[in-house]
């Protein structure tokens, strides 16, 4: 019998388009935890999702709350709120070549870093459960983590 | 039944554990609404059974009439069964 269950899709439309030209970056170094959040940052104004403020906030959210950002074993996710600082809504993606002590109690250490900018409180839902299930998938987080440049990335998401 | 899921900002972290906690309660069939919302916000609301945050934010939080639930792994949805099934059946 045919099974009834559909396959299991790859394909995340909302994610190729929060991931705009020049939000990837591979084997990138950063000397800290707050340097990895600034280079998160740094792809969203490069690629014109947020104003250099944005990555401010984002900074200013660890110094408020701790490292809670890191939101499961090697993976951080990174943001402020909606502000003026915010563009568009967008994602960016640091897979950093050395891993970074986040100082988080089960989680450290990092190495993917996502940064998260939202326009408003429900632009980014789609986004968010595109990402929720991409995450979810250790193979794809695997070669996120092995891929040699952001073309690769790219292709994982069907970009 | 209110359960609010907790991040510094509300629009990311939170986010995506009321995505995953939704999904276990649907698995276990219990009926609730869970909303993402911030720190500040949270400490403001009285309403809320179950705070659902990360390890980090749980000081921030205490003294809230709610039962405080913290996840370490957000796509570990048996912790997230795990830990709910305990304070909910």
């Amino acid at each position: 019998m045919v099974s009834q269950k559909p396959l299991p899709s790859r394909k995340f439309p909302a994610l190729s388009l929060a991931f705009a030209e020049n939000s990837i970056q591979v084997g990138a170094i950063a000397l800290d935890r707050e340097h990895a959040i600034e280079l998160a940052g740094n792809l969203l104004v490069a690629s014109g999702r947020t104003t250099p403020e944005y990555t401010d906030e984002m900074l200013g959210a660890l110094a408020e709350h701790g490292p809670y950002m890191v939101i499961a074993p090697g993976i951080a996710l990174v943001h402020g709120r909606p502000s003026e600082a915010v563009l568009e809504t967008g994602l960016s993606l640091v897979v950093l070549g050395e891993p970074i002590e986040f100082q988080h109690a089960t989680n450290d250490p990092v190495r993917l870093v996502i940064g998260l900018c939202a326009f408003d409180h429900s632009s980014h839902i789609e986004i968010m459960q595109e990402l929720a299930q991409a995450l979810s998938d250790d193979e794809l987080v695997n070669s996120l983590l092995n891929a040699d440049n952001s073309e690769d990335i790219r292709q994982l998401f069907e970009i | 039944m209110k359960i609010m899921a907790v991040c510094g900002m509300g629009i990311g972290t939170s986010v995506l554990l009321k995505m995953n906690a939704e999904k276990v309660l649907r698995q276990l069939g219990l009926e609730a609404t869970v909303e993402a919302t911030d720190v500040n916000t949270a400490r403001e609301t009285r309403d809320a059974q179950i705070i659902l945050t990360t390890p980090d934010l749980v000081a921030s939080l205490t003294g809230l009439p709610a039962e405080i639930i913290s996840i370490d792994h957000f796509f570990d949805l048996e912790e997230i069964t795990t830990k709910l099934t305990k304070s909910l059946l």
